[in-house]
């Protein structure tokens, strides 16, 4: 930075992003979608896996114990052990921004699920619910504020670690991070860093939205405890 | 209704069984209280029911049905249950709690709509209820709304556990009292299971009085425990009181009122002197035409030749034929002529009751 200083170069040349609106739209867009793939797939896995650990309580500590591994395991790491076989393609992108969201949206659910009040699950099931409109109907309806906190977290991870995969040719707002440090260019690193947080913090108001409209009791809730 | 045969249920793990060779009949109609310390296997017992606990060994029959042989989902969407903290949905609205049971059979939406109508009037449930969530009603709604859901399908079967127990005693009261008057007229087959005796005594047509282990100790009416309790185990567990609470569960039409003193307004001093005299009281009530005036002491007539000359005083308390004995009780307790005076709804005299003709009737 002090050598950047040192050149009297401005830290943000506005004519420079004027005239790269275009390339900025398209590695926005890439970012979007790399985190929308990334949070989409780990749900998908996710799910099963944290309703299997529900039930089967034995099944949670090894399920957990692979998922922190994954977790753990340095990014940079990651990207360079699987990108020999995968190559640099989306696809070694996602593993390893994938592998980062299971810890947490794993945990999260299980949360979610075991705080359903068992009460509300005996008069469920003594009204003859079976087992499956239980998961669906009562469990895991009931777990969503505590499973979209998780998916909040993980998304708003991955929005920054997407920045990463731009050593693999993604890595979309990444891009302008990499390129600016290699060109000692201040304007793109602030551009990349600055729209990555801005995308952040949109993300988790969307989602804070999407649970407001999604748990209506929960409002209702609030509103008579702040009442009394 | 419900016959239990020889039900037995050992949970792994224990050495003893919970419940332990049960036997019990429960007819078309009835409430059936099951009632014990804790451990006594009372709430076991009525899980088995609907299949939440499979029996070890025995036999039970809902309905000309033994329930082994049932799926256990279909077998509970035909028996109503209601359990102590109720368990409603709480992200559904009232109107959709109680539909639960509705919308699993499949009913068509006007049905349903038409159903909860009923339930909301027979509940007393006001109509902006209906689009709220629990978390917005309190305890003792949240309690109606349980019970009605539970009768959402009219099934002729209700498994009730604890359901009044989580409220304050005077909203207890109030919804055990609603409840026996809609189940005046609905006539469900119902096993109760509550801790506390006073709560059976109250509910029940039959009270079965559980043991540790499962163990039916006394199966009776309530009047029947409290007079004649099998055991000693018993009359621990219904306590003190015995006998007030029995002249509790019994009217005043049951016993046969006395014949006390009486005389009209016309009647002369004399005349209400005698009387009085006639049943060794001091005072005698008065009575115009059939209708109850009050009473006179034989003070209030000194110096006077009528009984119209003197103001009879009112009697602070009168029971009716409705009343039960209890209240009778307190009233001749509360009184100053220490008996309990006997009107009709018209407020027409019948007689009296006192102290020891009450005693004399309970002993028999």
């Amino acid at each position: 930075m002090t050598a950047l200083i040192a050149q009297a170069e401005p830290l943000v040349r506005w004519d420079w992003i004027g005239r790269h609106l275009g390339p900025i739209r398209t590695q926005f867009a890439q970012h979007v979608e790399l985190t929308v793939i990334a949070v989409g797939i780990g749900l998908a896995i996710s799910i099963p896996l944290a309703v299997f650990a529900y039930r089967n309580r034995r099944a949670y500590a090894p399920i957990t114990w692979v998922a922190g591994l994954l977790y753990t395991m340095p990014s940079l790491a990651l990207f360079a052990l699987i990108s020999p076989f995968l190559g640099f393609t989306t696809l070694t992108a996602e593993i390893g921004l994938v592998s980062y969201t299971l810890l947490i949206l794993i945990r999260n659910i299980v949360a979610g699920l075991i705080g359903v009040p068992d009460d509300v699950k005996e008069a469920a099931v003594g009204m003859g619910y079976t087992r499956r409109q239980l998961l669906v109907r009562v469990e895991l309806p009931l777990a969503l504020p505590v499973i979209v906190a998780g998916i909040r977290i993980a998304t708003v991870t991955t929005i920054g670690l997407v920045t990463v995969t731009a050593l693999i040719g993604k890595g979309g707002l990444g891009h302008f991070i990499l390129e600016g440090k290699d060109q000692s260019f201040p304007t793109e690193i602030l551009l990349g860093a600055v729209l990555s947080v801005l995308f952040a913090v949109a993300a988790d108001w969307t989602l804070i939205g999407a649970q407001r409209l999604l748990t209506p009791w929960s409002r209702a809730a609030r509103v008579r405890a702040f009442g009394r | 209704m419900i016959t239990l045969e020889h039900v037995s249920k050992r949970f792994p793990g224990q050495r003893s069984p919970a419940v332990t060779d049960l036997s019990l009949e429960i007819d078309r109609g009835e409430t059936v209280c099951l009632v014990g310390p804790s451990g006594c296997g009372k709430t076991t017992t009525m899980r088995m029911i609907n299949r939440l606990i499979e029996p070890t060994s025995g036999s039970i029959v809902v309905d000309g049905r033994e329930v082994m042989q049932q799926d256990p989902v279909a077998l509970r969407r035909g028996i109503g249950y209601v359990i102590q903290s109720i368990g409603l949905l709480p992200h559904r609205t009232i109107a959709q709690n109680i539909a639960t049971v509705p919308k699993l059979i499949g009913w068509e939406d006007d049905r349903i709509a038409s159903r909860l109508e009923e339930l909301r009037e027979i509940f007393q449930l006001d109509p902006e209820l209906m689009n709220r969530y629990p978390s917005e009603l309190s305890g003792g709604q949240r309690q109606r709304v349980g019970v009605a859901r539970a009768l959402a399908v009219d099934p002729p079967v209700m498994l009730m556990d604890e359901p009044f127990a989580a409220v304050d005693p005077i909203i207890r009261a109030r919804l055990q009292d609603q409840f026996l008057e809609i189940q005046e007229r609905l006539k469900k087959t119902i096993v109760f299971v509550t801790h506390d005796i006073d709560e059976a005594i109250k509910m029940a047509d039959r009270i079965a009085i559980m043991n540790v282990g499962g163990v039916v100790e006394q199966f009776a009416p309530p009047e029947e425990i409290l007079r004649t309790p099998a055991n000693q185990f018993v009359e621990r567990f219904v306590g003190a009181e015995r006998g007030l609470k029995r002249l509790a569960l019994i009217s005043v039409s049951e016993i046969e009122v006395q014949e006390g003193p009486v005389v009209s307004p016309e009647a002369g001093a004399e005349e209400a002197r005698r009387e009085m005299q006639r049943f060794g009281f001091d005072w005698t009530s008065v009575v115009d035409g059939g209708e109850m005036l009050g009473w006179v002491d034989a003070s209030a007539l000194d110096g006077r030749t009528r009984v119209s000359e003197a103001t009879p005083r009112r009697f602070s308390a009168a029971v009716t034929p409705r009343s039960s004995l209890r209240q009778a009780l307190d009233s001749i307790v509360t009184s100053q002529t220490n008996v309990a005076v006997v009107l009709d709804d018209g407020q027409r005299y019948l007689g009296i009751l006192t102290l020891e003709h009450i005693s004399k009737e309970i002993i028999a």
